[in-house]
């Protein structure tokens, strides 16, 4: 027998596994996932939750209902991979060894990383949105706010889905709008980066959104703490921004297990082949998902489009062929952008989003950065094609390789 | 794509306005574009981070980010910032010559 362990069993951990249980033939595999948890989160779930549109219950669903059946699954806490042994240690002492490791362990918020992010007023007057416990408490306490100065605050990039922080600005100003209390909210975006969003043309097509929605935006804005005395965040070139609310983006960083690996690089990330998504320093390990060290965004969509290559590669891989199939960096988001409508990007490691229709060119139904209502369908969508076709592993109708189709350029 | 004169000398520039060959670059056109980024002259601290970039890309084919510029090259953020005002990773890479730091995405 072969032994197959996947390291993580969120999106992109659930993707590979029940496209190569598929596969490989149960009689010579066995497969393995580990993961923490037993709950599966649906993560972009948690940008609505803040605005009363979805609740906790909305994004929870057990994960085992979406493993394949027939592998095993082991819930424990993983302490390191010893790469040269092929093993895996778990914290409770179990020792797993494998002849193929697939690392899927994601990334997380580290607030403790900024000067003052973390004191009593954690979760009572400076949240996240990127835990349920974040965006949960946030929710409570947007019910009886009664305004003043809100402050969105990305602390460094790369983050994952980078298109979060502008979905939450766009959202706030519909939410406050139709509580009628919009005039009493300040908006304001406080970004590191020398516009809206990184790539140039969306960044001009996303800050003339923000301007038309009475957004406030500063750029080149790297913070060095927040000041809780004065309710300020505080740049490493010393300016002030005050808030009554602030909403960070903490440092993302990949799970502590790959530091304690050894493996890693300055945020955890595993280097990885961009475009086999083989493991550089070790031939029988693949990497997945937000745990690469990949320009490409981090995104679920993207996991689904990796796990489409890793899959070929991987059957090529373990019969001693050569892997054929390149990532090209593809990703697509649909861009919730308030009042009922959406925004929709698509692009990879050479092209950035561009404006024009997708799938279909010239036809659609989606317009590419332009705010329409069938976007928002599109979104809205998303979470039912998230858990029943998406982490099944199963063909969504867009091509895993970018296409340039219907994009204007 | 861009072309710009200086020291006498005409050349090309990318999209994000970075030194498109790196082999047009040298000590002088370095501080002539960190004037560029009103940068009036570079001190060993400024070239000490110029350098480790230079090093960082030459291994690696990306610039660094400014989380591993300040673990590794011994120079603290905050110092990074009153060197490089702004975007420390972003500017220090452009007087190095190198693209934008894809770190930035
Ligand atoms: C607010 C928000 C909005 C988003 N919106 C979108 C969107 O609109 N569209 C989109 O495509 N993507 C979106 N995303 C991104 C998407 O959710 C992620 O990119 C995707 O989940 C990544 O999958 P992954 O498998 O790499 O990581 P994850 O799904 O996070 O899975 C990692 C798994 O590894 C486990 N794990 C890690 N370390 C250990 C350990 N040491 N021991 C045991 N288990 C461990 C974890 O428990 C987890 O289950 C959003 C994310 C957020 C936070």
């Amino acid at each position: 027998m072969k032994k197959l362990l996947i390291l993580g069993g969120g999106t992109a951990g659930t993707i590979i596994a029940n496209k190569l249980h598929e596969a490989l033939d149960a009689g010579k595999w066995q497969i393995t996932i580990v993961d923490r948890s037993e709950t599966h989160y649906y993560q972009p779930g948690f940008l609505f939750i803040p605005f009363g549109i979805y609740t906790s219950k909305d994004v929870m669903k057990p994960k085992r209902d979406f493993y394949p059946r027939g592998i095993e699954v082991v819930i424990a806490e993983i302490d390191k991979i010893e790469p040269n042994e092929n093993r895996v240690l778990l914290k409770n002492n179990q020792v797993l060894s494998y002849d193929y490791l697939i690392v899927a362990t994601g990334t997380n918020i580290h607030p403790e990383e900024t000067e003052g992010l973390i004191d009593e007023n954690w979760l009572k007057d400076k949240f996240d949105f990127y835990t349920l416990e974040g965006s949960c408490a946030l929710a409570n306490f947007f019910k009886s706010w009664e305004g003043g100065r809100l402050v969105v605050n990305i602390v460094e990039m790369p983050i994952k889905c980078p298109v979060a922080p502008l979905e939450f600005l766009f959202l706030a100003d519909s939410y406050f709008t139709e509580m009628g209390m919009r005039d009493k909210v300040d908006i304001h975006f406080v970004t590191p980066l020398p516009g809206a969003f990184t790539k140039p043309i969306a960044s001009g097509i996303f800050g003339d959104v923000l301007e038309k929605k009475n957004i406030r935006l500063t750029t080149e804005f790297g913070i060095a703490r927040v000041d809780n005395e004065k309710k300020a965040i505080v740049s490493w070139e010393e300016e002030e921004i005050p808030y009554d609310v602030l909403v960070t983006i903490p440092t993302n960083k990949g799970d502590s297990a790959i530091e304690r690996s050894g493996m890693g690089n300055e945020f955890n990330y595993l280097a990885t082949d961009k475009d086999t998504l083989r493991s550089i320093d070790y031939p029988n390990i693949f990497v997945i998902g937000d745990t690469t060290d990949l320009t490409s965004s981090k995104a679920g969509s993207v996991a689904h489009f990796e796990a489409e290559i890793l899959y070929e590669n991987f059957l090529n891989a373990v019969e001693g062929r050569p892997m054929r199939a390149k990532f090209d960096g593809h990703a697509n988001c649909f861009i919730e952008s308030g009042f009922g409508k959406g925004l929709l990007i698509d692009f990879n490691f050479d092209v950035e989003p561009l404006p024009g229709k997708f799938p279909l060119p010239g036809i659609g139904p989606f317009s590419l950065l332009q705010e329409t209502k069938m976007n928002h369908y599109g979104k809205v969508m998303f979470r039912w094609v998230y858990w029943n076709l998406l982490l099944k592993g199963l063909e969504l109708p867009i091509e895993s390789n970018m296409t340039m189709a219907g994009k204007r350029y | 794509m861009a072309t710009r004169e200086i020291l006498g000398k005409m050349l090309e520039f990318d999209a994000d306005n970075h030194l498109k060959n790196r082999d047009d670059w040298n000590e002088q056109v370095a501080l002539e574009l960190a004037k560029e980024e009103g940068i009036a002259e570079l001190t060993d601290r400024h070239w000490l981070v110029v350098n480790f970039m230079r090093k960082v890309f030459m291994e690696k084919g990306d610039a660094p980010s400014i989380r591993k510029l300040t673990k590794e090259s011994g120079v603290e953020t905050k110092e990074l910032y009153a060197l490089f005002p702004k975007g420390p990773a972003k500017k220090a890479a452009k007087i190095a010559g190198l693209p934008k730091p894809t770190g930035c995405i």
